[in-house]
């Protein structure tokens, strides 16, 4: 068991470590001040803070649905909103190119009113959308079904509407829920590679996000790809330690961190 | 401030079909086995749960039948659920305060009266604190302070004293009949205490399948309970002895 758990544990982190030791400090200090990295890195923070914003939106009332809402076929839709997390990224991307492409189904819709995805910076930000929603309706679907019923029913008898409910009890002890939701849905967005390059292309400084800028550098320089690597590795732990510890314990504090 | 009730309800696997009059001022103890219903009817009455026919008026007013249906807010009643439901990410006063906020009183005021039912209830220092700090009977009282602050003309008590230990049970019996006491609006207490029953019921009802199998004052139900499961209840505390038979003996 516990020869088992190391072995593994040395599988999750060994490659990790082999990243790090390639790192020379002198070339990532220079890496980072390269107006390339620093493009693709603007690029990454961008598309993926508003593919989570956009993820949050269409995915608060969605989760809420899935929750709380008796609808025929729940399983099926449950299915389907999980399904972008199963698939493999490049076919999500190709499905995105033959539905909204300029070929594609909507395509001609989306063109009539001026609007252009493919290869172009809104692409990348519904192929990552696309890619990362599901983490965060998910994990916010669970936080729903995790609080006590019994509390809205106790405020609605008490006086307080659908909405005070919402506001005052549903979304303060839905916010560990919310921020773990987040901060997965961000570290995906973050990394997301197959569905961008398929839908999105790898245009520097439109489409080119971190992973892809990796991608790229890998051909020509692998050097620079490590340094990147690294980057996109200290972001993405970053964003589940900071997030994860922050958001979930602070806005609760006392109450939710020991009431339950 | 009286209820006054004929419906059929359902839920899962359990049906109520039953007729139901609580007087202002007046306390019911309603009794029954698991899944007599107890817990449906008390939802129905709240509006939590639609009844399939029937009519519910409370305080004069028609909350639900007849086309018409008032959600929770809107009834005038007031829940204390099973197990308490005290927000967990509030303080014990904001709990309290709850119920005048929601119904649009400023802050301050809601406070001030919140504090006032605390120290009613005996509870005033632990105001501030967060419900996972505050012991079963101390968080019995703000559960309770909580349901009665907003006057309802309808209290629901879903097993109020269930959660806890027999040493602080009696003095929460005690206080609880006082305070139920000085409530205008009519009150329903749901409970599995024969002694809950004695203490705090001016009339008692026995449901059993969803329908009402013995109604009386207490003073008959304790005198002659009429149902072998009344009559059970009495004789585990002790609170029925014929003098023709020993009951269960």
């Amino acid at each position: 068991m516990l020869i088992l758990g190391l072995l593994a544990v040395a599988g999750l982190v060994a490659p990790l470590c082999g990243l790090l030791l390639q790192l020379d400090p002198g070339a990532f200090v220079h890496q980072l001040g390269r107006s390339e990295v620093v493009s693709a890195l603007g690029l990454s923070l961008a598309v993926s803070t508003i593919a989570v914003l956009i993820a949050l939106v269409l995915g608060l009332p969605l989760a809420y649905l899935l929750a709380r809402v008796d609808l025929p076929g729940k399983g099926l839709l449950r299915g389907l909103v999980a399904l972008p997390m199963v698939l493999p990224p490049v076919v999500g991307g190709l499905a995105l190119l033959v539905t909204f492409g300029r070929r594609g189904i909507f395509g001609g819709i989306l063109g009539g009113l001026g609007i252009e995805l493919p290869f172009t910076t809104g692409g990348a930000i519904v192929a990552v959308t696309f890619v990362c929603a599901p983490f965060l309706i998910l994990s916010l679907e669970a936080g729903l079904l995790a609080i006590d019923p019994r509390l809205e029913a106790a405020a609605a008898t008490l006086g307080a509407g659908r909405l005070r409910v919402l506001r005052t009890i549903t979304l303060p002890l839905l916010r560990p829920a919310l921020a773990s939701g987040i901060a997965l849905a961000w570290a995906r967005a973050l990394g997301e590679f197959g569905a961008t390059i398929t839908f999105a292309g790898n245009l520097a400084g439109e489409t080119r996000t971190m992973p892809l800028a990796i991608y790229t550098a890998l051909q020509v320089d692998p050097p620079a790809a490590i340094a990147l690597g690294i980057l996109l590795l200290a972001l993405a732990l970053v964003a589940l330690v900071l997030l994860r510890g922050r958001l979930a314990v602070t806005p609760l504090g006392a109450g939710a961190g020991e009431g339950r | 401030m009286s209820l006054q009730a004929r419906l059929q309800a359902r839920r899962g696997p359990s049906s109520l079909d039953l007729e139901l009059r609580i007087a202002g001022g007046e306390t019911l103890v309603l009794v029954g086995p698991n899944g007599s219903g107890k817990s449906t009817l008390v939802d129905a009455l709240a509006g939590l749960l639609p009844i399939t026919s029937g009519r519910v008026e409370i305080a004069g007013t028609l909350v639900e039948g007849e086309g018409v249906r008032l959600p929770p807010p809107e009834r005038g009643v007031a829940l204390m659920p099973q197990g308490l439901a005290l927000f967990p990410h509030m303080s014990a006063v904001d709990n309290v305060a709850y119920g005048l906020r929601a119904r649009g009183h400023g802050e301050a005021e809601a406070r001030a009266k919140a504090l006032e039912w605390l120290a009613r209830l005996e509870i005033a220092e632990v105001a501030e604190r967060s419900p996972s700090r505050l012991s079963g009977g101390q968080a019995q009282r703000v559960a309770l302070a909580r349901a009665v602050i907003t006057e309802p003309s309808l209290l629901l008590l879903d097993e109020p004293l269930s959660a806890l230990d027999v040493s602080s049970r009696r003095s929460a019996r005690r206080l609880l009949h006082r305070t139920l006491r000085s409530l205008p609006g009519a009150k329903l207490v749901i409970t599995h205490d024969a002694r809950d029953l004695a203490a705090l019921g001016d009339r008692v009802a026995v449901l059993e399948g969803g329908r009402i199998v013995r109604e009386g004052s207490r003073a008959e139900c304790l005198a002659d309970p009429g149902t072998g499961y009344l009559l059970a209840m009495l004789c585990e505390q002790g609170l029925y002895s014929s003098g023709e038979q020993e009951p269960l003996s």
